[in-house]
């Protein structure tokens, strides 16, 4: 024991030093913060400019939406105070809530929310197909906002009200005139929480405090809708590039929340009697296994197919992911649990089943292209999706080629359109977010290779009933067209499904009032 | 002497620009594009193309590399492409941690590195010097994570004397603070720096205790300590200087793994977070930076040579 008296009594005469020069700022204080550690690092400021998850948590910190998703993925008020549409659904006028104001003090007007929907209109996908529908948005007072449409568009609130990137975040019009292809240069919002722009260090720390005159709505915090109310003085995400060292932090008491341990920590947490690991995110995360459709081998539906029958979501799951508590089988291209959720089509990849793999590859014709499947060895979950593909692919009889590389690389290169010898690629692996997937409006889904997203397959009938959907009106008509969209994405073989992942949180115990949501909140939630 | 400090001063200048060009070079022609980063997963190829635009990224190289050798002259290094901070605000803002656990490191390594080398070479073929030897090796071998996570677990989490990560700034937070966090990471940093200094200490002082000027000191009857303090370890000094020159230069890779595992926000962090992002101008004014770092490093050292070794002329 004399061992571990001595070096207290070291740490006692350190703690003491500090006094002696004066420099310790720690005299008694009441101010409340939560020290949490973020996903990633805020590198960016802009959630309008960039799609980073990261920033679009920053986003819902300091600024505001006019709807946000409840926990039934129902567009609800936020900003919005009232509204109204015509008999023909062409019109839709918006009224503003009493006592919004931004954080430098001038109160929310229409003209800032026109202004910021703009912006947004010209980089989100949801956006612009919104814009591309409207005739005209004017603010006619200062607290009223009316949205002409062109033709009937049904998704009007649930894309004014889109929970994830790019989020219609309202900002103050002089921010919101910037061109959206650059970067902000002001931060001000009206959301619960002030951004500290003098503490802000890349790569490792930003401050928010507590909005002393933001008023929350009346109703209970419901993933992002409802009152959002503030109850720490300050919130400091810490950026911890190590994961290990993230961990050790938490355990040791020198952090409260830990937004993304890795799956594999996750037990070594839950065996403290401090900590609590449990799944935040009910949508969790999607694999996807993506094809390049104008390349060959994959530029054949068939050889596609005899591809997506070789993957089976227990291999990959178990290799990338791990513990079984936290992912689970899922079939349907919309998150399992939510209102889209079906299996048509799907029994393409259910079994994975290597000889029946094989014997389609043989019928196809498969000449023995080469196919180069990128890895991204700085993305352990992609990097384990991509090691098992290469072998369930070998398996069936392809000849596979790994190209390991950084994550960074993988998204210059995948938006090459070159042949393979030129730069080109053959595969990669991804993750969306559930929230990002729930309706075929998504841009994963799309069937235009012109406007669509890396891998550019193409099908009309996809299209059209991606087109389809968002002008329905109806719940049923909705279902229906999507369950054709989803059909038609297994006819044509877009992507091998990986199945459904969820990434857990870990909490010191005093932490309370999470709220169960795919997006990171931070309102509602105290540390005692 | 001033003339030859004033030439080498002058030299870095043409080794600056051979580094610039080449860092340039090296960053463009190397995959990866800042625009895909940035635009993300939904992001159609037009808007990589809109932001590549904005950033100045698909102007030709030579433009781009003109315009910033232009901004290099006024002293400007660029500003961030994703966090739109000039680079110069952010090495100012991660200077001091690297910097100071660089210093502590250094300071600590010679603290224990020369008696420990020394007395190993006092003692030389006897346990004391196979224990030093033992320890060097062990020193160059295990790696500065296991090592970090070593002693995080032991005297962070299980005896909770030191905190497992974070920097407190010694003119902000005081000296107290500064000295809890900073123990770790500079014992973590040291184990590899004293063993090489230890080992090079013991070979210099061996090489010198068989010269005839010892021999001639101890005929005199001089104390063994005065030997090896006053004879010894003086003319053993220039190798020994040269190494800890080297230790330093090896700092600048090795404090990127330090800051990792400790958390602590310095420039080792900023480049790797610099690198996977491909933001080239963190990038490129930190290896412009280092450059000039290494080549002051060297003239200093080169110049502690003339006050060690008083036969060293320039």
């Amino acid at each position: 024991m004399a061992f571990i008296r001595l070096p207290r009594a070291l740490m006692a005469a350190a703690l003491a030093v500090p006094l002696a020069f004066g420099g310790l700022a720690s005299t008694a204080q009441a101010e409340t913060v939560m020290r949490v550690i973020p996903h990633a690092d805020l590198k960016n400021l802009d959630p309008i400019w960039t799609t980073a998850y990261i920033s679009r948590n920053h986003g819902y910190m300091i600024y505001d939406t006019l709807f946000a998703m409840d926990e039934s993925f129902t567009p609800q008020p936020q900003m919005v105070d009232t509204w109204t549409t015509s008999d023909d659904g062409l019109v839709w006028t918006f009224v503003l809530r009493d006592g919004l104001k931004f954080h430098d003090g001038a109160p929310v007007t229409g003209e800032d929310v026109v202004a910021s929907l703009n912006r947004w209109g010209q980089r989100d996908g949801m956006g612009q197909q919104l814009f591309a529908n409207m005739a005209s948005l004017e603010a006619t007072d200062d607290k009223t906002v009316v949205m002409t449409l062109a033709s009937p568009f049904g998704l009007v609130l649930e894309s004014i009200g889109k929970i994830s990137s790019n989020v219609p975040f309202i900002m103050p019009k002089r921010i919101a005139e910037t061109d959206p292809f650059e970067q902000i240069t002001e931060y001000i919002g009206s959301g619960p929480f002030v951004f500290q722009a003098d503490e802000w260090v890349p790569g490792s720390m930003v401050v928010y405090t507590k909005f002393e005159d933001y008023v929350p709505r009346d109703e209970p915090a419901s993933a992002a809708a409802g009152g959002k109310r503030a109850l720490v003085d300050k919130v400091v995400w810490q950026y911890f590039p190590d994961n290990t060292t993230a961990m050790n932090a938490l355990m040791a008491g020198e952090v409260d929340y830990f937004e993304s341990p890795a799956p594999d920590l996750a037990p070594i947490l839950a065996a403290n009697p401090d900590i609590t690991v449990e799944v935040n995110d009910p949508l969790g995360n999607i694999g996807f296994a993506r094809f390049n459709h104008i390349l060959p081998p994959f530029d054949d539906v068939e050889v596609r197919k005899a591809a997506i029958m070789a993957m089976k979501q227990e291999d990959y799951l178990a290799a990338g992911i791990g513990d079984p508590q936290f992912w689970k089988t899922c079939y349907s291209v919309y998150p399992c649990g939510t209102p889209l959720d079906n299996d048509a089509g799907s029994d393409l990849m259910a079994t994975g089943d290597i000889e029946a793999a094989k014997a389609a590859l043989a019928a196809t014709g498969y000449d023995g292209t080469e196919v180069v499947i990128m890895q991204p060895t700085d993305v352990p979950v992609l990097s384990a999706f991509s090691l098992v593909t290469g072998e369930k692919l070998r398996n069936a009889g392809f000849n596979v080629k790994m190209e390991a590389m950084d994550w960074a690389t993988l998204t210059s290169r995948r938006a090459l359109r070159d042949p393979v010898g030129e730069g080109g690629w053959n595969m990669f692996h991804t993750w969306w977010i559930g929230a990002d997937v729930i309706d075929p409006m998504a841009i994963a889904f799309s069937g235009n290779p012109d406007a669509g997203w890396f891998g550019w397959p193409t099908d009309a009938e996809l299209e059209e009933a991606r087109s389809g959907f968002a002008t329905a009106t109806s719940a049923e008509e909705k279902l229906a067209l999507a369950t054709k969209a989803q059909e038609r994405l297994w006819a044509i073989g877009a992507s091998g499904q990986l199945g459904q992942f969820f990434t857990p949180v870990a909490y010191r115990n005093n932490v309370k009032g999470l709220i169960k949501s795919p997006v990171q909140f931070f309102w509602n939630m105290s540390v005692e | 002497m001033l003339a030859y400090v004033l030439k080498r001063v002058l030299m870095t200048i043409p080794v600056m620009v051979v580094v610039a060009l080449f860092v340039f070079l090296l960053l463009r022609l190397s995959p990866g594009d800042p625009a895909a980063v940035i635009a993300g997963d939904y992001a159609t190829a037009e808007d990589v193309a809109k932001i590549r635009e904005k950033l100045g990224l698909s102007e030709p190289i030579i433009v781009q590399f003109w315009n910033w050798s232009l901004s290099l002259m006024q002293g400007d290094l660029g500003t961030s492409i994703f966090s739109n901070k000039p680079v110069t605000t952010l090495i100012a803002q991660r200077i001091e941690p690297t910097l100071l656990l660089a210093l502590t490191t250094i300071l600590f390594s010679i603290a224990v590195a020369v008696p420990l080398g020394t007395i190993a070479a006092f003692r030389a073929g006897r346990w004391m010097d196979r224990f030093v030897m033992l320890f060097s090796v062990g020193g160059f071998s295990i790696p500065v994570f296991v090592l970090g996570y070593m002693l995080i677990y032991t005297f962070a989490l299980k005896l909770r004397w030191l905190p497992v990560q974070g920097y407190k700034s010694p003119f902000v937070e005081g000296l107290g603070p500064f000295l809890w966090h900073i123990t770790l990471p500079t014992v973590t940093l040291s184990v590899i720096f004293i063993a090489l200094i230890a080992r090079m200490t013991r070979a210099s002082v061996i090489e010198v205790l068989e010269e005839d000027y010892i021999r001639t000191a101890r005929a005199k009857g001089q104390s063994e300590f005065k030997v090896l303090m006053r004879h010894a370890l003086r003319n053993a000094a220039v190798p020994i200087v040269t190494v800890i020159g080297i230790g330093i230069a090896l700092l600048i890779g090795g404090v990127v793994v330090t800051e990792s595992v400790y958390n602590i926000p310095g420039l080792g962090r900023l480049v790797l977070d610099a690198v996977l992002a491909r933001d080239y101008p963190i990038i490129q004014g930190l290896i412009l930076f280092f450059s000039f770092v290494y080549i002051l490093l060297n003239l200093a050292i080169d110049l502690t040579y003339t006050f060690l070794d008083p036969r060293i002329r320039y």
